[in-house]
């Protein structure tokens, strides 16, 4: 029986394995042939043509661009959300917001997409846009940005309630108001865990597809401005995937390669962040034992 | 000092309300713009005469079925290693930790990429359901793991040492004794994945190939789920198709989170009652 158990543990292990071997194998190849440089800072993405080119740089680009923005509106709505539960807001909502908002965490994101689709976009088209297009990086933003605010509101509010109450009330005794006790002091003690909580959601939206490909129009054109048709990795991925063949399915491969190295970057910073948290209390802890 | 605080404050209450009505907003133009597309016909109709989910209904049923088999027992299987075995520390189980961390983290289409280059082409399947269903088994394995393992860690060691005093051995001390006292939560992660499963759409694209007309024959045949259907019909002129689906979907979804959360407390409420 422990054989069993022990398979299963390792399983994680070897998926995780043969999920990187197979996309380095696959797309390493085709980076080092079209030349690093040339791939990742290329600027032009044009797989179908007689003579053809394959740069992902506009892609790279715009998904910084997007994640950037959706984490600037997710991150300032829902840090200043998760204060008000935490403080400023009757006892008696908090518990039915908070669940109401862990169920809107498991809404499936093909229907952010849709909403981004047929309100944010015609939307950012009527009364936003300049160039009367409403395709492009301000509408993923604000989809992705809707997207991700359960995730930020919970991990904030879960990081400030871990802060000792004795902290908040220290402060008071010292003669601060409510609101100077939360934001000075409650605030920047959850700081780690707030910022885990951000690394979290750049993760998710960096790497989200389907709410993507529905408002981010599609061309793989260098961003410019906020209101044009453009692709990020992983809309441009999901586009290609159905259509193409040979080399070109090996560049999406190698852009999969690419995204993938994003991820591994967050998720390292992600579990330093943690770890940081976790030994912070336990320091905590020694000081009170040597006195 | 005073006063932009208390102005913050203020700004922290526009922002609650700002993210209640944008998270509602989308629950309800889904729903009200939905609701009056449902017809018969959608749901339950051929596909031959006008658009119809009913291939998706089976092609999700199906991508569910293969990934929790295979998810299911191997998540808990690992958890309980960790736990039971190793006692939760050592080397062993922190590698076994970045792996999973590594696992959850990886955006789903580099999951669909990953299919595809295995089961679609290494193998030769093809676009088919067992592969797509693989790769989400994949990709949910990590949440099973990770919410068993904190199960299992909330019982307490009396239990299991009584069930040792009594001369238990150690498999069926697990078996008797530590998985059922932390069955609602381990049922609770599995109907979360499921939601998961049922939710996600990119990872389907490159695995089962978007068959939205036919339901598929055999699990090696190629078909679709709900959730690929809305991006289908969203993006293939079907609007109207596209929020009924999305009706659907969501109440699919909302029922198993629901179910997820009663579940959690049925149980918890049986083995309090039968620890009286």
């Amino acid at each position: 029986m422990r054989g069993v158990f022990l398979f299963s543990a390792v399983f994680s292990i070897l998926a995780l394995a043969t999920i990187t071997v197979f996309l380095f194998v696959s797309g390493v190849p085709f980076i080092a042939k079209t030349g690093f440089a040339e791939f990742v800072f290329g600027s032009n993405w044009a797989p179908l043509a007689d003579n053809p080119s394959y740069g992902i740089f506009p892609m790279i680009v715009a998904s910084l661009y997007v994640t950037a923005l959706s984490v600037i509106i997710g991150v300032g709505i829902g840090l200043f959300t998760s204060i008000a539960l935490y403080k400023f807001c009757p006892k008696r909502l908090v518990s039915p917001i908070r669940q109401m908002i862990n169920l809107l965490a498991g809404i499936p994101s093909v229907i952010f997409g849709l909403f981004g689709m047929t309100v944010i976009v015609p939307f950012v088209r009527d009364y936003i846009s300049p160039t009367g297009v409403g395709y492009g990086i301000l509408s993923a933003s604000i989809v992705l940005g809707i997207m991700i605010l359960p995730t930020i509101v919970s991990v904030s509010l879960d990081s400030l309630n871990s802060v000792p109450s004795s902290y908040y009330e220290g402060a008071l005794a010292l003669g601060a108001t409510k609101e100077i006790a939360t934001f000075k002091v409650m605030v920047p003690s959850a700081k780690s865990g707030i910022l885990a909580g951000v690394v979290l959601a750049i993760g998710r939206a960096i790497g989200e597809t389907m709410a993507v490909i529905m408002v981010i129009g599609g061309s793989p054109e260098m961003p410019e401005s906020l209101f044009q048709s453009v692709r990020t990795l992983t809309s441009n991925i999901a586009m290609g995937a159905l259509e193409l063949s040979g080399d070109a399915l090996s560049a999406l491969i190698s852009t999969g390669v690419v995204l993938f190295v994003f991820t591994l970057i967050l998720n390292v910073s992600f579990s330093l962040l943690k770890k940081e948290k976790a030994d912070k209390p336990k320091k905590k802890e020694k000081r009170g034992v040597s006195k | 000092m005073k006063k932009l605080y208390s102005i913050l404050k203020y700004a922290c209450i526009i922002a609650l309300t700002v993210s209640l009505i944008s998270l509602i907003a989308v629950v309800a133009y889904v729903l009200i713009n939905g609701v009056s597309k449902l017809s018969f016909d959608l749901l339950f109709g051929d596909y031959s005469a006008s658009p119809s989910i009913f291939p998706a209904f089976i092609g999700t049923l199906q991508l569910v079925g293969i990934a929790s088999i295979i998810a299911v027992p191997i998540g808990i299987a690992s958890a309980i290693f960790l736990v039971e075995y190793t006692g939760n520390k050592g080397r062993f189980v922190k590698i076994v930790q970045v792996a999973t961390e590594t696992l959850a983290g990886i955006p789903s289409i580099v999951y669909g990429l990953f299919g595809y280059l295995i089961f679609v082409v290494a193998f030769g399947w093809g676009y088919s359901m067992l592969g797509g269903g693989i790769t989400l088994a994949i990709m949910i394995l990590p949440t099973i793991v990770r919410s068993t393992q904190e199960s299992l860690l909330s019982v307490q060691d009396g239990l299991r040492e009584g069930s040792y005093a009594l001369g238990a051995s150690k498999v069926r001390t697990i078996f008797k004794i530590v998985l059922p006292s932390c069955a609602s939560g381990i049922v609770t992660s599995i109907i979360l994945a499921i939601g998961r499963v049922v939710s996600e759409s990119a990872v389907l694209i490159l695995t089962v190939g978007m068959v939205v007309n036919k339901v598929p024959e055999t699990l090696m045949s190629p078909g679709t789920s709900l959730a690929l259907d809305i991006y289908y019909f969203a993006s293939h002129g079907y609007p109207n198709e596209a929020s009924a689906t999305a009706v659907v979907l969501l109440v699919f979804v909302v029922f198993l989170n629901l179910l997820a959360s009663f579940i959690g407390k049925m149980i918890k409420k049986s083995t309090y009652g039968d620890a009286k």
